[in-house]
């Protein structure tokens, strides 16, 4: 359908209508619906799997257009372009996103819990609502929110787990430089190595990530629930996490594709879209490491 | 005029495989087919969040409780504010940008079509389960647009529904900036230089990067809303060392940006329509690029002007009362820029040019009030009082709403090769300006006199003004039919227009057919069409 | 042409509408600006919202004024050539980004000191705490034992449900009257502790020039001095949506000499009923029409 009439290379390629864009929405629209009915309890959690199961096909279906495309070669040198800008602005966008949440523990730290505890023009905040509260970070608030049954919580050692996983994370994007450098000089061999070994990181880290939510759920007292400190934890390092294993998922797809004998050391806009994908994926990581692990 | 036109026949046939039927819609890849989508949509918004307010006006026609439960009424407002700013207001922009960017900067189409039809049809979704709330137990979401919580959690069913509805809309509005950069930056016919394009183009790509670097922002409140109310978080909680106010902080770092995502393209339409009809270049172009990228640049550091109540510290309070007050000096570089590009021209009064002008003037007066809101003291009498509800009407409905009618009127006749009946939308314009004063004016009275915004029932001392601005808002929603069959009537048909709708008019666009074809530029257009085009 | 006819009709209507308005909005000035209030701040907040105002008012002038003389100067139909070659011009553009700037200035100043002083509640001599809850305030006088509830009057109450068949005109101090006002003292500086139980709310009386958010879990401090002597009612709104009644929580504030308030206080205190609405409240009721007086007039004396 998408490949109605193919103009030669040297013009901009306009595909001409294409079913995805409305298959997206819907399917969009079914995830939605689907956590919709689930959160109200109107369903069980089973309601998100049509949602899922239309994503999954979405994306094979929709890049499968894209990759066949670019492989009978009708993108120029502008419509390759075009796709290295969005894939930066959309990158940007998602550093917003996070710079939500960021800013969200900024003012936890900063304002609101010293606040409870009386800085600033707040005295009376703590004199007469929250008089035995001393606002000193990690909290879960004056109302000693969740927790362990005494409410008391742990917070995670950076210098364990989380040092561990920023080694790997730093790693694997060496890793990923790695490879492109194989790719531009054309070492097909050493490019699939270095691929592997990034995704490979990236899912060990996910699996670290997921043994230390499970001793901080178990025997840590940290939850979701656990005030404020919990709850920025768990949404940064959780977002951060999904973003990883997107990424990892991503490159593995690339990897797939090398096998496959697909992109040239000239042209290969995937590969560097997936890869700084993972660079940014690794710099919110260190954001992370320092301000919600570290400091 | 127009109609000297009318001979110049352009048999030209688009020998495209343009698709037909509802494929060509839905499966649309054309910048052309989903700017028209777009609008559509837009329009239809306008009258479904017209029609709540219609709703509101009505029960606040006279003291006591007539039509509504408050509940309802609050619903009403909230849907109302969504409606029309999400719905109507930047499905308009985005559906002009689609039409005429490309044809502004000579590109074939939009960068990423695909994309593009994906950033349209989520919004029909989005606006599904935005509406379809009103029909959950608990009812739609009564908290305001704004959703400020501790409030807004107790929203029955439709809390989940309100959230992944602005999920969608910022989803679509991030990949349609996207796209709108992207087709700036790549697409731009050679010899069509920065400095070059046309001022819709320029706010246009300022917009869309203040939207791709606010909607994620919206995402992440609305996703912190959902996680306090469903997973026990507690962002917006004291007792969990959270703050109820650091939602507002975060919304409005989205927030007031997002007025501005608004009003940009408004400065752009409008800086294009004022040369045309005083047949004269822009005053000042340079200028007025940089003053939409320092408003864009201030807009980031004013939010919390919204918030002067909550209690910040007073270094806070007098920071964001300084940098607001700031947006003043570019605003009035460009409405002194617009002023002079009338001096000594050749003015004449064609509807795009009527609401032109009634864009500067009723424009300036939402900003003066705007100003007004912006001393702190003097805001701690105005804030949530009608007084607001006064100053972001006239700088939106008077602003970006009137922005987007000159531009329907401007750029109409190139969309359908028809000039439409320019007696009837005269009409249309001086119907809907003095009843927009009718309705919004009296509204600063109200709210200086103490009437508080969001409410269903006031002291009888508010009948008077209130019954007034009721009488003006059925005036200026009835005024809005005449647009409705003027634009139905202009795409049936009318007197066939040449390439230049309009004597004065400069810009690509005007180099193509009128329609144009299917493909904007599929081949670059000259330079001498460039230069021309540039003429400023 | 009927259409144009028809149309024609009913722009003559709505002008005629608009022209007629000032003489059927009979309540005169009062309800077109704000109230200059009883307290030094509020005065200085007038002061201030008018200055902004003629500034704005003046800036208009010059903008419209020069902008209308080009509509009418340089018309196409009357035979205005374009100038084409005036599009920049680096004087002007300089002057007019530099006259803003200072008038911003002029604004700035007394805004700023206004706003310091405002925020200085310092040196107060009575501190009470004010709850706002759905739908409702709570006032608690900190040092006296003093404390009680504070809701929409019953008259109002039976005449805001829907269909009540009430003509809310003939409810004195419709939607602006509550059962037990907050009493306080003029001519002393009164500390005001403001939170919320639920949601947001917000304290706003305007003739004290006070609007303070109530905020779950927080405390937000202000102040208020009524004028020495001044005694009276005055009456304010919630003014943040808090749910369904947002618009039926209003705020009505008895101020009364220091001799009766400290009277009061310890009467209240001993277990006596708290604050019924003072005397005024009744004369209203058998005069409705006083009803659309402002409020502050209404009872002082
Ligand atoms: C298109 C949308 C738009 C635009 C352009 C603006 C423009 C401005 N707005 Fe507005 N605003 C809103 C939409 C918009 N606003 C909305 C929707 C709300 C309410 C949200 C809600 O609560 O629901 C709001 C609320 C709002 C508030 C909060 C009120 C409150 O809740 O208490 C404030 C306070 O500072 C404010 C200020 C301003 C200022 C200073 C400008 C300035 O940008 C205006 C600048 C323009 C001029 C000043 C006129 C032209 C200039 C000259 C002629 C030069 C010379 C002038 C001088 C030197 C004075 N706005
Ligand atoms: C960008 C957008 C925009 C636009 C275009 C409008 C347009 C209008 N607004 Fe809107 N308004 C907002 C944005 C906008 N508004 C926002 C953001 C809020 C704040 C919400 C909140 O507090 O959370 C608000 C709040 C708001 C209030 C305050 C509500 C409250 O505090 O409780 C009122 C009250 O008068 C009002 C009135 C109107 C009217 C009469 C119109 C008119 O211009 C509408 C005219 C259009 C039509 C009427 C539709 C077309 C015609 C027909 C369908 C034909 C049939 C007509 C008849 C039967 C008469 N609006
Ligand atoms: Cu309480 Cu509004
Ligand atoms: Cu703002």
């Amino acid at each position: 359908m998408t490949d109605a009439h193919a103009p030669d290379s040297g013009q901009y390629y306009v595909p001409h209508h294409s079913p995805w864009p409305i298959f997206g929405s819907v399917t969009l629209f079914t995830v939605m619906l689907g956590a919709i009915v689930y959160l109200n309890d109107w369903l069980g959690l089973w309601a998100l799997i049509p949602g899922a199961l239309l994503l999954a096909t979405l994306f094979f279906l929709w890049f499968s257009t894209v990759i066949d495309e670019n492989q009978r070669g009708i993108y120029n040198l502008q419509v390759d372009r075009s796709f290295r800008m969005g894939m930066m602005w959309f990158i940007f966008s998602e550093v917003m996103f996070f710079a939500a949440f960021f800013g969200a523990l900024f003012y936890a730290r900063v304002l609101s819990v010293p606040w409870l505890g009386g800085a600033g023009t707040k005295m009376f905040t703590n004199y007469v609502l929250w008089p035995h509260f001393d606002g000193t970070w990690p909290s879960n608030g004056p109302g000693h929110v969740g927790g362990r049954a005494d409410a008391s919580f742990n917070v995670m050692n950076p210098f364990g787990i989380p040092a561990l996983n920023t080694l790997i994370l730093l790693t694997s994007g060496f890793t990923v430089t790695m490879a492109h450098h194989a790719l531009r000089s054309a070492r097909r061999t050493p490019l699939a190595v270095w691929l592997a070994l990034t995704f490979l990181l990236g899912f060990t880290f996910v699996g670290f990530q997921a043994y230390e939510y499970g001793e901080a759920y178990r025997e840590m007292g940290l939850r979701l629930t656990t005030g404020i400190y919990g709850s920025t934890f768990f949404m940064l390092t959780g977002f951060h996490g999904l973003h990883v294993s997107i990424g990892a998922i991503m490159l593995t797809v690339i990897w797939l594709r090398v096998l496959r004998g697909h992109f040239t050391p000239q042209r290969h806009f995937a590969f560097e879209a997936v890869s700084w994908y993972w660079h940014f994926v690794d710099v919110v990581w260190l954001g992370l490491f320092v301000f919600v692990y570290w400091l | 005029m127009a109609d000297s036109h009318a001979h110049a026949a352009h048999a030209h046939d688009d020998h495209d495989h343009k698709p037909h039927g509802w494929r060509r819609w839905v499966f649309a890849t054309n910048h052309k087919d989903i700017g028209t989508m777009y609008l559509i949509l837009s329009g239809t918004m306008f009258f479904i969040g017209g029609l709540a307010a219609m709703g509101i006006r009505a029960e606040l026609f006279s003291p006591g409780l007539q039509f509504f439960d408050p509940q309802f009424f609050n619903s009403l407002t909230t849907m109302h504010g969504l409606i029309m700013i999400f719905g109507a207001i930047m499905p308009a922009f985005v559906g002009l940008a689609n039409w005429m960017i490309p044809m502004q900067v000579g590109a074939p189409d939009m960068a990423l079509p695909r994309l593009n039809n994906f950033s349209f049809w989520i919004l029909p979704f989005a606006f599904t389960l935005l509406i379809g709330s009103f029909f959950v137990p608990g009812g739609a979401p009564a908290g305001g647009w704004t959703m400020y919580p501790p409030l807004v959690v107790q929203t029955g069913a439709a809390l989940p529904m309100l959230v992944f509805a602005v999920h969608l809309m910022g989803m679509s509005s991030i990949l349609g900036a996207i796209n709108i950069i992207v087709t700036i930056m790549n697409m731009r016919a050679p010899g069509m230089t920065l400095l070059r394009m046309p001022l819709f183009v320029w706010s246009w790509l300022i917009t869309a990067y203040l939207l791709i670097a606010v909607m994620p922002v919206l995402a992440g409140a609305v996703t912190m809303l959902l996680t306090d109310h469903f997973f026990g978080t507690s962002f917006f909680t004291a007792a969990g060392g959270g703050d109820p106010v650091m939602f507002q902080h975060i919304f409005w770092f989205f927030g007031h940006p997002e007025v501005y995502i608004m009003i940009l393209p408004a400065f752009g339409i409008v800086s294009e329509i004022i040369p045309t009809f005083s047949r004269k270049p822009l005053f000042g172009y340079e200028a007025m690029v940089y003053a939409i990228a320092s408003i864009a640049f201030l807009s980031f550091i004013v939010w919390a002007h919204h918030m002067f109540t909550v209690g910040m510290p007073l270094a806070a309070q007098l920071f964001f009362m300084l940098s607001t007050m700031l947006i003043a000096v570019p605003t009035g570089v460009k409405v002194f820029n617009w002023v002079a590009t009338m001096w000594k021209g050749s003015l004449s009064f064609e509807p795009p040019m009527l609401f032109a002008l009634a864009f500067v003037f009723l424009f300036t007066i939402g900003g003066f009030s705007g100003l007004m809101l912006a001393m702190v003291p003097a805001d701690y009498q105005y804030q949530d009082t009608y007084f607001v509800v006064a100053h972001f009407h006239y700088v939106l409905v008077t602003g970006a709403l009137f922005s987007i009618m000159a531009a329907v009127y401007y750029w109409l006749p190139k969309w359908t090769g028809h000039m439409y009946s320019l007696r009837l939308g005269t009409w249309h314009f001086w119907l809907s300006t003095i009843f927009v004063n009718v309705l919004f004016f009296p509204q600063h009275f109200l709210g200086l006199a103490g009437m508080p915004r969001r409410i269903p029932d006031y002291a009888v001392q508010f009948t008077d003004w209130n019954r007034v601005s009721s009488i003006g808002a059925f005036g200026f929603g009835l005024s809005q039919l005449l647009l409705l069959y003027l634009i139905i009537q202009c795409v049936r048909g009318g007197a066939r227009i040449g390439n230049r709708a309009w004597e004065g008019a400069h810009g690509l666009e005007w180099e193509l057919s009128s329609p144009p074809p299917f493909h904007s530029w599929t081949e670059a257009p000259s330079d001498a069409m460039v230069a021309r085009g540039a003429a400023h | 042409m009927t259409i144009r006819k028809t149309l024609a009709r009913f722009a003559l209507l709505a002008v005629a509408g608009v022209l007629s308005l000032p003489a059927w909005a009979e309540s005169g000035w009062a309800q077109l600006n704000l109230p200059q209030g009883v307290t030094d701040m509020s005065r200085k907040i007038y002061s201030l919202h008018m200055l902004v105002f003629w500034i704005c008012v003046g800036i208009g002038v010059v903008v419209f004024g020069v902008m209308i003389w080009s509509l009418i100067a340089f018309r196409k139909s009357r035979g205005a050539i374009a100038d084409t070659t005036l599009v920049h011009n680096t004087g002007v553009e300089v002057v007019w980004t530099v006259i803003p700037v200072i008038i911003l200035i002029v604004m700035a100043v007394p805004a700023a000191r206004t706003l310091v002083e405002l925020e200085d509640s310092s040196k107060t001599s009575l501190t009470i705490k004010i709850t706002g809850f759905q739908w409702g305030w709570q006032y608690d006088y900190l040092d006296d034992g003093v404390m009680y509830f504070s809701h929409l009057d019953r008259a109002s109450d039976a005449a805001r449900e829907l269909g009540s068949g009430i003509d809310p005109n003939t409810v004195p101090f419709y939607l602006w009257n509550v059962d037990h006002p907050l009493v306080v003292p003029n001519g002393v500086k009164v500390r005001l502790l403001i939170t919320g139980a639920d949601v947001i709310h917000s304290w706003w009386v305007k003739d004290l020039g006070v609007k303070k958010d109530a905020i779950p879990g927080f405390i937000n401090e202000a102040w208020f001095k009524v004028d020495d002597g001044w005694t009276g009612m005055l009456r304010g709104n919630c003014a943040e949506l808090c749910g369904r009644d947002h618009g039926f929580m209003p705020i009505v504030v008895d101020v009364r000499s220091k001799k009766d308030f400290e009277s009061w206080l310890k009467s209240t205190a001993a277990g006596e009923k708290p604050a019924t609405p003072a005397a005024p409240a009744a004369t209203s009721a058998a005069a409705p029409a006083a009803a659309t007086a402002p409020a502050p007039a209404a009872s002082s004396g």
